[in-house]
Order: structure tokens, then sequence, then C-alpha cells
């Protein structure tokens, strides 16, 4: 059960720096440390009997839908990794106390770590594949945020977004990958994933699954061509560089190689990829390496050359090369951890890190000095030190590889150059800075360290050496345990020694050091040679990249999105042609089986009528009155429609909107230009005649094709629980108000919302009023015609009756409370036009706004009430009361229901209309000025 | 009678998108009121076209017209004046904030071709 808490424990310290202050930083960096560190006591706890060949599950689900489970393991692979992130990363904690400046915030720095170690425990301990995927993409984010720490520096944000550019898209490539191996496997459970070789590798998934793995760790561990975000992301603080480039990010590549090893190596695919991206990676990064004038450039290519041999070894057909590759994953993080912390402490104490300014350091600073030297010395495999061993062990390895066939020989030649070029740029590091004459104009005066940031490189050292002289007694038995689950059986007896004898490698390794003595001493001819070549700044060349394909995308977006509402419009109609079209053409025959229904000579005219009306408004449509009018007749005809085919609840509600609705544009008319000039050209007009005639072909052959169609209707339910369930014999109303109450109250709001709108968009609008209409002719000077006041005046309580009226009875009868507010709404605004907003508004002067918001919230709080009942939202009720001298009427709650509809329409009509005619009276120039001159 | 309910509505639907493809605002208003009717007419007719058939429940009657559309077409009514009210006046809040009352951006290329 102590599993997840190594995951644990760390992601609750990335909240314990928040909680203290900058000021405190002693304590920030001993409180930072608690956590990790007793979940490294923990991992320790584990460690006997993870030597011993235990693994160590939990899991927990998550997602099971997805096959995503809170799995995590803990076997000797993991628990090497676990030993490098939260040792290290304990060092480096301590380190950072030191190396911070008082300016940088100190818990941000420790949040951040901590946040990116745990992502990093989480990748080696996921026992799932998806979640190994969850834990790897943190890394990408966390170290994201780590590079750019110093984000006032556009390096530091540039460097940080490259990085999680190309580990994040690697990432997702990975995540493909893992799906394609899911769906071989049947689970993303590590541990099966792992026993079914055979099963991945027979299937003709794998080719791919291979592929989109191999980009994930290929991203990740910076191999050639995706080295170039690396040295980039060396902006980033040094304690950070010497944490992520040693024993994790970069690691977590060549971690997702071991972990995977079991399940995808072996094949010849594997071989030849995995062995030689690796091998050109190390000598490629080792080149650039011995060229770089930054300290940390430097060791950013070394960190690239190393990683290369590791996975080289990685990819190499022997078994004994997983194993060296998993020891010098150990030695590599020691010693490259060490010589970071060095950089780190030279910048920090002469304030520069460039090789040709640095020298002679080792009077001023003799331990660090030291230290770096023995660092460097494993870098580049001296005797009786670690990276010896494992160096001695790589080369072995290239001598017995089947690779290449006949051109065999050319691994091992290959792999002495890059261990050549390895001594050379480690040399020219010690030399330059440490040795040679005192360096002069330093920024800073050099002088040593504090102690204690000196400690964590002495304890690496001292590891470095301790393991240089007694391998086999100190990580034998962490890296058998690690082979174990990283090698299929039968597993090769592994023998650590410092001595084999004289033997080939032996040789590589004293040409190795001859050699890289020789090239650092002519290395200025290389510096010569490498000037002819013009200078590459990867990030330049990316950000280059990024901004072509932006561009790119932009001049696409352009295309469709172009400011152009015909545009738009013309794409959605031709989406529409097309995909009704065709769902049309898969049709038998237009024509269903069902009994057509008689003719007869109102319908024939009626629907003439319609039509011709309809195309008079779109051909008249210049002379935008005449349209208006014609519009308004399609209106009254669709009116007539509904009453012709029994739906009197519809007539009467839409020649109560045809009413508001034209009184509406001709308000809004009055406003903008009368006539529309001709703009269209002749092919345009041809081509939206033919796109019009299309699009009315295909509405009227799915018209016809569907009215032709048995009907299948699920209104039965609704015909025969209106009465018992909603005690309302009109079954539109029941519907609206009962049945499908949650509709409607959704509809209701959004009228409110529109007239709410409306009322902000007419704040405050200036616009010009003409004094004459299109033809020139001044308006009527009789503004408000006395028999139209008188007529309406009288009409109002009478209207206000009938929708009272229709009100009442619309449950049991048509009517009910839209069509009644609609009503309510035509009187109110016949008298606004007949009497005048002035005159109107004196007289009530009552806001509308209110009565839309109450009318929604009555309704709202209708379907509330039945909450308190005990039933569901809306759930009506209805009973039956008997009223002196009325008799006996039923009453539903949905009636209350209804009057909030009818508030809403009555309310949010009227801040529509009497909102738009107050413009009318507002700021009237020209009736003042026809006044003056009268 | 199918045939020709069929006809008006692809009439209706054909007028009004050739509005709404016009470059000022106020024909394509006109025009998506135009449309909204075709598609209320379309909309009811789902539930077919019923002559004489009650409206309200009454015993001993059991030819009736599907109330279900009726209901459905009701509040697209109403919602579909609201849409018209809100976009006219949009378009009058544009052409007194910008002086126009096309509907492309004055940048867009379409503008170009209808000046050309």
């Amino acid at each position: 059960m102590s599993l997840p808490l190594i995951v644990l424990l760390p992601l609750l310290g990335s909240l314990v720096p928040l909680l203290s202050n900058n000021r405190q930083r002693t304590l920030n960096a001993w409180s930072t440390a608690l956590l990790p560190a007793i979940a490294l006591g923990i991992v320790i706890a584990h460690a006997p009997g993870v030597i011993s060949g235990e693994v160590y599950h939990f899991s927990m689900s998550w997602v099971p839908q997805l096959g995503l489970d809170l799995a995590f393991r803990l076997d000797g692979l993991s628990l090497l990794f676990l030993l490098l992130i939260l040792g290290i990363g304990l060092l480096i904690i301590l380190y950072s106390r030191y190396y911070l400046s008082p300016d940088d915030s100190m818990p941000r720095f420790y949040a951040y770590l901590m946040l990116f170690m745990t992502s990093m425990i989480g990748i080696v301990m996921a026992d799932n594949l998806l979640l190994l995927w969850v834990f790897w993409e943190l890394t990408s984010l966390s170290s994201f945020l780590l590079i750019g720490y110093w984000y006032q520096q556009s390096e530091a944000r540039r460097g940080a977004r490259m990085a999680l550019a190309v580990t994040g898209m690697g990432g997702l490539a990975m995540l493909a990958g893992f799906l394609l191996i899911g769906h071989i496997v049947g689970t993303f459970d590590m541990q099966t994933v792992l026993d079914s070789r055979d099963l991945i590798q027979a299937d003709p998934r794998y080719l791919p699954a291979l592929l989109l793995v191999l980009l994930g760790a290929f991203t990740k561990s910076a191999q050639f061509p995706f080295h170039f975000w690396l040295p980039h992301a060396m902006a980033a603080p040094t304690p950070v560089s010497a944490f992520l480039h040693s024993a994790t990010m970069v690691k977590a590549g060549v971690f997702l190689l071991a972990r995977m090893h079991p399940a995808l190596a072996g094949s010849q695919l594997w071989l030849y990829i995995v062995t030689l991206t690796g091998l050109v990676t190390m000598i490629y990064a080792a080149y650039f390496a011995l060229l770089k004038y930054d300290l940390k450039g430097v060791l950013a290519f070394s960190t690239v050359s190393h990683l290369g041999m590791i996975t080289m070894l990685f990819g190499l057909d022997s078994k004994m090369a997983v194993a060296a590759g998993l020891f010098h994953i150990l030695n590599h993080a020691m010693f490259k951890a060490t010589l970071f912390m060095s950089a780190g402490i030279v910048d920090h104490e002469t304030g520069s890190r460039d090789i040709r300014k640095l020298s002679g350091l080792r009077r001023s600073m003799p331990m660090t000095a030291a230290l770096a030297g023995l660092a460097a010395a494993s870098m580049a495999g001296v005797p009786l030190l670690n990276g010896f061993i494992s160096k001695e062990m790589m080369l072995t390895e290239t001598l017995e590889t089947g690779i290449l066939g006949g051109l065999a020989w050319l691994i091992p030649v290959l792999a002495t150059l890059g261990s050549v070029l390895s001594v050379a740029y480690s040399l020219r590091y010690v030399r330059n800075v440490f040795f040679g004459p005192e360096a002069q104009e330093l920024p800073k005066t050099p002088h040593e360290a504090p102690f204690l940031m000196r400690l964590p490189m002495l304890l690496m050292v001292a590891l470095c050496v301790a393991i240089g002289l007694l391998p086999a007694l100190i990580v034998t038995g962490l890296l058998d345990a690690a082979a174990q689950v990283t090698i299929l059986p039968p597993r090769p007896e592994l023998h650590l020694a410092i001595w084999h004898g004289f033997n080939l490698p032996l040789l590589m390794s004293v040409i190795a050091l001859a050699g890289g003595v020789g090239i650092y001493a002519v290395r200025r001819k290389l510096f010569a040679f490498q000037r002819q070549f013009p200078q590459r700044n990867a990030l330049m060349i990316f950000e280059h990249n990024v901004r072509s394909l932006l561009q790119w995308t932009q001049k696409a977006i352009d295309r469709f999105e172009n400011g152009s509402l015909q545009r738009y419009m013309l794409w959605l109609i031709i989406a529409v042609l097309f995909l009704t079209g065709s769902g049309l053409l898969d049709l038998t025959q237009l024509r269903g089986p069902r009994q057509l229904q008689a003719l007869d000579g109102l319908l024939i005219a009626g629907a003439l009528i319609t039509i011709l009306a309809g195309l008079g408004t779109a051909v008249l449509h210049r002379r935008r009155l005449v349209s208006l009018m014609m519009l308004s007749v399609v209106g009254l005809m669709v009116s007539l429609a509904f009453a012709r085919f029994s739906a009197p609840d519809l007539a009467l509600t839409q020649l109560a909107v045809e009413v508001v609705t034209v009184i509406l544009l001709m308000l809004a008319l009055f406003f903008l230009p009368q006539r529309t000039p001709k703009e269209s050209s002749g092919a345009r007009v041809v081509r939206d005649v033919l796109l019009a005639a299309g699009f009315g072909g295909i509405v009227a052959s799915l018209n016809y094709a569907m009215l032709t169609r048995p009907l299948d209707t699920i209104s039965g339910f609704f015909l025969e629980n209106s009465v018992s369930g909603g005690g309302g014999h009109n079954v539109v109303n029941v519907i609206l108000v009962d049945f499908r109450g949650f509709d409607t109250l959704g509809e209701i709001t959004v009228l409110c919302i529109a007239a709410i709108g409306i009322y902000k968009l007419l704040n405050r609008l200036r616009l010009f009023m003409p004094s004459s209409d299109s033809e020139g002719r001044p308006w009527s000077r009789d503004l408000h015609p006395m028999l139209l006041g008188t007529v309406s005046q009288s009409l109002l309580p009478l209207a206000l009756l009938v929708s009272v009226f229709i009100f009442l009875r619309g449950h049991n009868e048509p009517g009910g409370g839209f069509i009644a507010g609609l009503v309510t709404a035509v009187a109110l605004i016949l008298l606004y036009i007949a009497r005048g907003v002035d005159w109107t508004q004196q007289r009530m002067s009552f806001q509308y706004q209110p009565i839309a918001v109450v009318g929604v919230a009555i309704a709202a709080l209708t379907g509330l009430g039945s909450w308190a009942f005990g039933h569901n939202f809306l759930t009506s009720a209805f009973g039956h009361f008997s009223i002196p001298y009325i008799g006996e009427i039923e009453l539903a709650t949905a009636m209350l229901f209804d009057l909030g509809v009818y508030l809403t329409v009555v309310g949010a009509t009227l801040m529509i209309l009497a909102n738009l005619g107050k413009l009318t009276t507002r700021h009237r120039p020209s009736k003042e000025n026809e006044k003056e001159t009268v | 009678m199918e045939a020709l309910f069929a006809t008006v509505t692809g009439f209706l639907a054909a007028s009004g998108l050739y509005l709404a493809l016009r470059g000022r605002t106020f024909p394509v208003v006109v025009g998506l009121t135009l449309l909204s009717y075709a598609v209320n007419l379309f909309l009811f007719s789902t539930g077919g076209l019923t002559t004489n058939g009650a409206a309200v429940i009454r015993d001993g009657v059991d030819y009736y017209a599907d109330p279900l559309p009726q209901a459905l077409v009701l509040t697209a009514i109403v919602i579909g004046f609201a849409m018209t009210a809100f976009s006219v006046i949009l378009a009058m809040r544009v052409r007194g904030d910008l002086g126009s009352d096309q509907v492309n951006d004055q940048r867009g290329e379409e503008s170009k071709e209808d000046k050309s």
C-alpha cells in the first residue's frame, strides 16, 4: 500500500514550498526536501525485496471505460530510476538553495521542481501504458515551466516553448503507439503487454506502433534529428539543467526503450532503427560538444551524445548490451549532474560561462576544480572511475553485433570515434576552465562556493569513484534486478570488473584516450574548419518553420473566413445542397405509398397567392416597402394554411406575430435606406437564382417525399394522457405548458434574452431620420389621426378582455399564454401607434423589462414549486374548484406556468417595439425645424 | 394536395434564400423571415396535412390533428419573431455605428467583387 505514497508525497511536496515566503530560504529548502526524503526512505525500504527479484504492484481503478487504471509497480528498473530521481533530486534541492539569487522566487522554483519530480516518478512507476503517458505529458508540461523559469528572458521562453512543442508532439505520437499496442494486446496493463511479445510482433500494426513509440522516446531523449531542443533548454537555471539532463527528462526516453524492451525489441526493425539512430546521435553530438564555447552548451551536446550511446546499446542485439545501457544510465546521471553543478558554480562565482574567458580557476576554487576534473574523467572513460567500466562494456558489445553484415566493423570503429571525441571535449572542459593562466576581466572575482553547495558534487563524485573501484560490490544487485525486467530470459551473467585482461576493448579505450588528447591538441584547426560552414541556429529555424506554418493556416482560414456574410451563406448552402441532395438520391422514388388527398379550388388559389407573394418579396426586394407588404401577405397566407389544416392555435399565433413583425419591420425600415441599390453583377444574380432554385427544389422534394410516406407519430401518447395527466383538453397547450414545459421555459428565456439584447442595442443609438419618404414626399403632418386614436383607445379594454378570455380558456380550447400575450401586445402597440410614445408613456409609466423577467421567474418558480411537494421539476397538478357566481372551473398549476409565458411575451414584445418606437420621438430636429418654419 | 403544399414550401424557401444571399441588411432580414415561414410550414407538415381534424379533445371524436408539430411550430413562430427582431435591430445598430447597411466586412473579397 505504500507504493502510491512514493508518487503522492512529492506531489504534496509541490505545495509545501508555497507555504513559506521567499525570505526564509533555508527553511524553504529543508521543508521542501522533507517529503521526497520520506519517499526515498520508502523506496529504500522496498529495495531489498526488489533486488531479490520481487515486483510490487498496486492498482486502483480510475477510468475503467478507457482501460486507464491508477496502477503502480516497483521493479528493478523502477528502483534504479527512483534512486536516481529522488537521490539526485534531493541534492538539487540543496544545491538550488545556494544557486538561486534573492530576486528569484524560491517557492515557485521548488514547486515546479517537485511537480516535475512527481511526474518523473510516475513515469518510472506506471503499471499501465495510458498512465505512463499521462505522466509523460506531465513531464513535458512541468519541464516547460522549469525551462521557462526566468520568463523575463526571451531566450528562456522560446527554449521552453520549443522543448514543449517537440516533446509534446512526441508524446502524442507515443500515445498513438500505445493505443495501437493496447488494441493488439487487448489491455493497457503493463505486465500483460510486456508478456505479449510474440503477439505484438506478429501483428501487422507492430510497425506503426513501434515507429510511434520510438518517436516519443527519441524526441524526449533528444535523439537525432530531434536533438535540437535540448541545447536551447539550457536557458533554464543550472540546477534545473543538472536535474533534467542527468537523471530525469531526457532519461525518460531511454527509460521507455528499456521498459518496452521485452515487448518491442528483438526485431530487425528495432535493431536497425534504434542502433543506428543512437550511433549517429552519439557521434554528431560529440563533434558539436567539442565546438561549443558555452560551458552548458558543451554539457548539453555531451548529454545528447551519451544518450545516443545508451540508445545504441538498447538497440544492439546482445543481451549484455542492455545491461551496459542500464549501467551507463546510472553512471551518466552521476557524472553529468556533477558537471552541470560545477558549471553552475563557475557561472555563479565568476559571472561567465564562456570557455574563451574562463581560465585557471583551480587556484580560486580548488575543490570545485578537483570534483569537476574527476567527473569529467569519468565522462571520458578514464580507468578507475565508473564511466570507464560502462564504456568498456559498450565497446565490447559493439564488437559482437551482427548488424550490417559484412560492414559490422563500422559499429565498433564509429563507437571508438565517439569515445575519442568524448575524451577530447571532457579534456577541453577541464583544462580550459580550471588550468592555464588565471583569467582576467571576469565579471566577478572568482572564489570558492559555499560548502553546502559543493556537498552534492562531493557525494556524487565519491559514488563515481566507489563504483569505479568496486563495481561488483555496489551495483551488481541493482543492475541485476533492473536487467531482470528488461532482458528476456535466458539472462546473461553480469560480470562487473575493472580488469578483463588485455583484449580488443581495452585497446579501443587506449585509442580513445590517446586520440582524444590528440584531437584536443589540434582543436584550433577543427574550429577553423568549422568556421567555413554557415552558423545555424536551431531555435531560429524552428521558429521560422512555426511561423510559416501559422501563416499558411492563416491563409487557409482567410479563404473561408473572409468577413463576407454572402460567402459564408454560400458555403452553408452548398453543404446543405450536397448533404440533403445525396440523401434524396438514395430514395428509390420520390413519391411514397401514402394515399394523396384531393385538391380544391380554394387550396389552389391560396397556394398561388402564397407563391406569388413569396416571389414578389424576392423580386421586388429593392423597393423595400413593397417587399415588406408582400412578406406580410405570405405571413397571412401561412396563417390561413394553419387554419385550413386543423391548427387553430397556430393560426392565431401566426396572425398575431405577423402583425407585430410587420410593425417592427416598418419601424426599422423608417431608419434604414428605403431602397436597395443595384449592386450584384448579372453573374452573381444568376448564381444566386440557381442556388435558391436548387435549395427550393430540394426542400420541396423532401417535403413531398415526407408527406407521401406513412406517418409514424408519438402523438398518440399526448392525445391519450392530455386530459388524465395534464388536466386540459387543448393538447397543444398541454404539451407546451406540461409535457414539454421545460422546452417552453427554455424558449421564453431565449425570448427574454433576445428582448434584453435588443434593449441594449437600442441604447444610445443615434440614427438619421429622414423627413420624407423615398419618393421625396414629406411625411404627413397629422402624426396621430384622431379616428385611429379614438378607435384604438376604445378597443384597448376590449382587446385586453379578449386576451384574458383566450388565456383562461387556453388549457381546454384554442388559446393560451403565447396567443393571449401577443393579443395584449398588439393592443398596446396599436395604442402607441395611434397616440404616440409620449402620450402613452404618460399614462402607462411602467417598465417592460421587469415584466418579461418576472414572467420567466414565475414560470421557473412554478416548476420549482413541484419540488416542494416531492415531485419532479415542472410536474403539474390540477383540480376542480367551485367559485361562486362563475361556477365550477378547473385550475391547474400549468396555468400559473402559462401566466409566466404570457407575461414574458407581453414584456418582451413591448420591450422591443416600445423602445424602438421611442427612437422616433427622441432628438427630432426635423420635426422641431418644421414647426419653426411653419 | 401534398404536391401543392410541397411546392409552396419550396418556393418560399427559394425566395427566402435568394434574399438571404443579398448584400444589404434589410433584404437579408426579410429573407430570413420568409425562410422561417417555409421552415415552419415544413415542420408543421411533419404531422401530416389534416383536414377538419379536431384540435381539442372531445368525447366521441377520434380524428385529431397531430398536436406535437403544432406545439413545436408555435414556439418556433415566437422565437422566429425574436430572431427577426434581433437581427433587424442589429442591422440598425450597424447602420448607426458604421454608417453602412452592407452585410460584408468591407475588407472582404466578396464585396470587392460586387463593386467591380
